[in-house]
This record gives structure tokens, C-alpha cells and sequence, in this order.
């Protein structure tokens, strides 16, 4: 293995007397700058900033470009206006995931993609084998710096260090020349943390400015960075997947709950779409459940689920939940055991503990300021 | 820089280990360094009371918000009380890991000189953290 990677913020981490890294992929990762509570906190009530410049982006160019995306995605690209962006996956043959992404419609021959971190070398290779006609791929990974601003304040502050029209943006709509900080971006009103927010993807050069700039805007409003940790309890409250933990290469998006993002009936078929449509048709053997823990305890990755005295499958991600204080994680089960309400058992260290499965996701926010859902 | 109170014993694992006034109970617990290495504590698996434990044996377990660890026995004894306030308060391990954040108490069947004599003392537990 080579040496751990950074990102072009990792010279901030340093201002933060709190603040821990950890390998994520290969990279070294803020886990926190203050504490993944507060982080957590401040991203559901006000807003945080996040540095995920170590995220793969692809870009794939020419007349052949869409072809080969709805070859290769299992989400629809011919539905997508240039300035919209969609998600979806790349599935093997057999329908297990190789990675989960976003596409970006740049022009009506060019796209964007965003990937994992640890996924990008393999995503460039799946692409590359299956180039056909007149499409080029680029790795503009090394060049890009990505950060999230999330929450529910993201909107007030980013209209303070961007132009009105980025501010305006309808999920999953982007603008591809914006100004913010002074400097050109790519913004787009996505996320991974179950709030509103933004993403924005600037030349690695110009990522400290950005940094520094949004967090400046932002401090009236209690902005905080916000590190890896924090991150992964916001999208797990969500039920957003991980790659690696929810989704692999031995678990199909249909399992993983991901149905909505798989166009069996899209026009040319696509890889994968065989085996998906006979999952369809059979019935999924297995499903990815919300559970919680009713004894004391909490739920980590790779522990076996049992119910009526034995195993029936495992949590794919736990933890405790900052925001509704309760034990919960995501568990593939065999699907005679997914319906809501089903009590199961959690393994940890030896002690089989009682849980239920639950609806998901753990944490929806409100659409409406004052009304809705708890 | 963590805290490191001199008077108490350390174990490398980052436990430590308290003599009682009176004799025969040690009071152990996770240093400064530790629950500042684990971040949020959210979760303390407490020892049995009753249970008889080896030194340096796993004995329950501190989870943060990211991480399970496990919690290792500084002494052998047996268990005789714990820290119950921390189920409802986990994050006292955080705010004060040496006082409130305590987590149980062994009865020792040597001194208590003897079971703590093998531990760090707080300047050799200093450059263990170095």
C-alpha cells in the first residue's frame, strides 16, 4: 500500500485542537474537528461544512457518452436535462454492486461522475473495458476539491458567498460556472446527510479560499466543520447506503432497498439487468431492515441477527443515534424476517440482545418549518 | 495535553487503578488520554458485580459515537460495585474520566500495594503516551 492521501484542506485539520484522523480508503480523514455529537448536532439544527475532496470524480465525454452510461448505470440517464444529476449504480453481471454514484449531465456529451473514494481506480477500469465508439474518460479526481455544506441554515449561507441562482437550486439541479467565494464552481443542491444542502466542486487550488470563505459566512449561524464520523450517523439516520457496509459486490440494489434507482424497463437493457429482473420476479431473498435495540447496546457492522434461535443475517452499520438517542442500525435479513415489528436478537460480545425491526429511515427531516413528521 | 493525575497506577492498555483508603478495594477506571482518543462515550458496558476477573482480562466494553473498546481489568479481584450512574451517563467518562467517570471496584484478595505494584506509575504511564 502507498502512503495515506490527503485532500487540499488537510492543513486545517491542525486548527482544530480536537481534531482526530483516521484511514478512510486510503486516505487520511478528519473523523472529527470538534466531537461527532456536536457535529452531528449542529448539521440537523443549523449547518456544517464538510472536506470530501477524497471522493472520485470521472468525467466521460462524447458523442458515444450516454450510450455507454446506460449501458453501464442501472438509473435512466436519457431522463436527465444538462444541469440535473441522478443516482445510481454500476452493477456486475450478476447484480451485485461495484459501487454507487452520481451522474452529472453536463452537456448533452458530457458527464460527470462521482464516486467512492476507494471505488475510484476500479469504477475508471468498469469504464474503460467497456468504451465503445467515439467516448473518452478523464480522472479529474486529483484536480477537484469537493466540500458539503448541509443543513437546514446551508441555503441562508450560501446565498451570502454565491451568486442568488445557486441559492435558488432544486434538488439534484447544479449550476456548472458559479461563483462562490470568488472563485468558479460547480454547486449542486445534493447530499449525503439527510438535510437540505449543497455540494461544491472547485479546482483543488482554490479549495482553502472556499473553506475558509464558507466558513466566514457561516459563523453567525453556528456553522461548524463537520468530520467523517458525524457524517456517517447523519446518512445512517437517513438510511443512506455505504458502500462497503450496505452495498458490495455481494448485494444487489434491490436487497439494498434501492429498487426506485433500478430501470429494468429502460430502453437497451443494461449490465446486470438480467439478474435484477429474475430477483424482481422470484422475490429478494434478502432485505435490508431498519432495527432497533430494545436491551442496552448498540449495534456495530458484522454482527449476526438471530431470530427464532438462529442466524438470519447481520447489521451492516450501527450506532448510537445523536439525534433520537435510541440504538439503531441497518441489517440484511432474510427476507421472511424484514416486516416491521419483527423481533429479532443482535449478538454483541457474546450476549444475544432483543430488537425490533423498524420503519426507515430513522430520521426524516421536516419539509415544512414548524409542520410535518417527527 | 490529556490529563495524568500522579497517585494513581496505569495500565498500557490506558486504565487506571486506585487504592482505596481502608484496604482491600481498587478502584479502576480509563485515563484522560483515552476518552479523549474515543471521543463522545455514548455507551458504557459495565463489569458484573460478583464477577471474578483476571488482571489485564476483558471485563465490558466503552463505545463512542464511531467505536467499541474494550475495557481490560487493571487487577485481578473480584467486582464488588459500579459506576451505575454511568448507564443514564455514559459521557462522564469524558468529563471527568478520574472522579465521577470511575467504573468499578474490585475487591483484591493481595495488598493492594501487591495488585497495583505491577502497574505504571503516573511518570512512567507520561512517557508510555509520549
Amino acid at each position: 500500500m502507498s502512503e495515506a492521501r490527503r485532500t487540499p484542506l488537510y492543513p486545517r485539520y491542525a486548527d482544530y485542537p480536537a481534531a482526530r484522523c483516521i484511514d478512510f480508503g486510503g486516505w487520511e480523514m478528519p473523523v472529527q474537528f470538534y466531537g461527532i455529537q456536536q457535529e452531528h448536532e449542529a448539521v440537523r439544527t443549523r449547518a456544517g461544512l464538510f472536506d470530501v475532496s477524497h471522493m472520485g470524480e470521472l468525467e466521460v465525454t462524447g458523442r458515444d457518452a450516454e450510450r455507454l452510461l446506460q449501458r453501464l448505470t442501472t438509473n435512466d440517464v436519457s431522463r436527465l436535462a444538462i444541469g440535473q444529476a441522478q443516482y445510481t449504480l454500476f452493477c456486475k453481471p450478476d447484480g451485485g454492486v461495484i459501487d454507487d454514484l452520481l451522474v452529472y449531465k453536463l452537456a448533452q456529451d458530457r458527464y460527470g461522475l462521482v464516486v467512492n473514494a476507494a471505488n475510484t481506480q476500479a469504477d475508471a477500469a468498469w469504464l474503460r473495458r467497456h468504451l465503445e465508439g467515439d467516448v473518452t474518460l478523464r480522472d479529474r479526481s486529483d484536480d477537484t476539491a469537493l466540500l458539503a455544506l448541509q443543513g437546514p441554515l446551508a441555503e441562508r449561507i450560501l446565498s451570502r458567498a454565491a451568486e442568488a441562482r445557486v441559492a435558488e437550486l432544486a434538488p439534484f439541479r447544479f449550476v456548472p460556472d458559479a461563483r462562490v467565494c470568488g472563485v468558479r464552481a460547480l454547486v449542486s443542491r445534493t447530499g449525503y446527510t439527510g438535510e437540505d444542502g449543497f455540494e461544491i466542486y472547485v479546482d483543488a487550488g482554490d479549495a482553502l479560499r472556499v473553506w475558509d470563505g464558507l466558513l466566514q459566512a457561516g459563523a453567525p449561524d453556528g456553522l461548524l466543520p463537520v468530520g467523517l464520523g458525524a457524517r456517517d450517523t447523519l446518512r445512517l439516520e437517513a438510511r443512506l447506503p455505504l458502500y462497503g457496509h450496505e452495498l458490495t459486490e455481494e448485494i444487489t440494489p434491490l436487497e439494498a432497498g434501492l429498487s426506485p434507482f433500478v430501470k429494468l424497463a429502460k430502453e437497451g437493457g443494461f449490465v446486470g439487468r438480467e439478474a435484477l429482473a429474475r430477483q424482481q420476479e422470484d422475490g429478494v431473498p434478502r432485505k435490508l431492515v431498519g432495527v432497533e435495540l430494545l436491551d442496552r447496546g448498540i449495534p456495530r457492522a458484522d454482527y449476526p441477527v438471530y431470530a427464532e434461535g438462529r442466524q438470519i443475517g447481520a447489521i451492516t452499520s450501527g450506532t448510537q443515534s445523536p439525534t433520537l438517542k435510541r440504538s439503531i442500525g441497518l441489517a440484511l435479513v432474510e427476507a421472511a424476517y424484514a416486516a416491521r415489528g419483527t423481533e429479532v436478537e443482535v449478538e454483541i460480545r457474546d450476549k444475544r440482545l432483543r430488537a425490533a425491526v423498524v420503519a426507515t429511515p430513522f430520521y426524516r427531516r421536516q419539509l415544512v418549518e414548524g409542520g410535518g413528521r417527527t | 495535553m490529556s490529563e495524568i493525575r500522579e497517585g494513581l497506577r496505569y495500565s498500557e492498555e490506558h486504565e487506571w487503578a486506585l487504592a482505596e483508603a481502608g484496604g482491600g478495594i481498587v478502584r479502576i477506571g480509563i485515563t484522560d488520554h483515552a476518552q479523549s482518543q474515543l471521543g463522545d462515550i455514548v455507551f458504557v458496558e459495565l463489569p458484573e458485580v460478583g464477577a471474578a476477573v483476571e488482571a489485564g482480562a476483558s471485563v465490558g466494553a466503552i463505545e463512542s459515537v464511531k467505536t467499541v473498546s474494550e475495557l481490560y481489568s487493571p487487577v485481578a479481584g473480584k467486582v464488588v460495585r459500579v459506576n451505575e450512574a454511568l448507564i443514564e451517563h455514559p459521557e462522564r467518562v469524558n468529563e471527568s474520566p478520574y472522579d465521577e467517570g470511575w467504573i468499578a471496584e474490585l475487591e483484591v484478595e493481595v495488598e493492594t500495594e501487591e495488585a497495583l505494584g505491577r502497574l505504571l506509575t503516573a511518570e512512567q504511564y507520561r512517557a508510555h503516551t509520549a
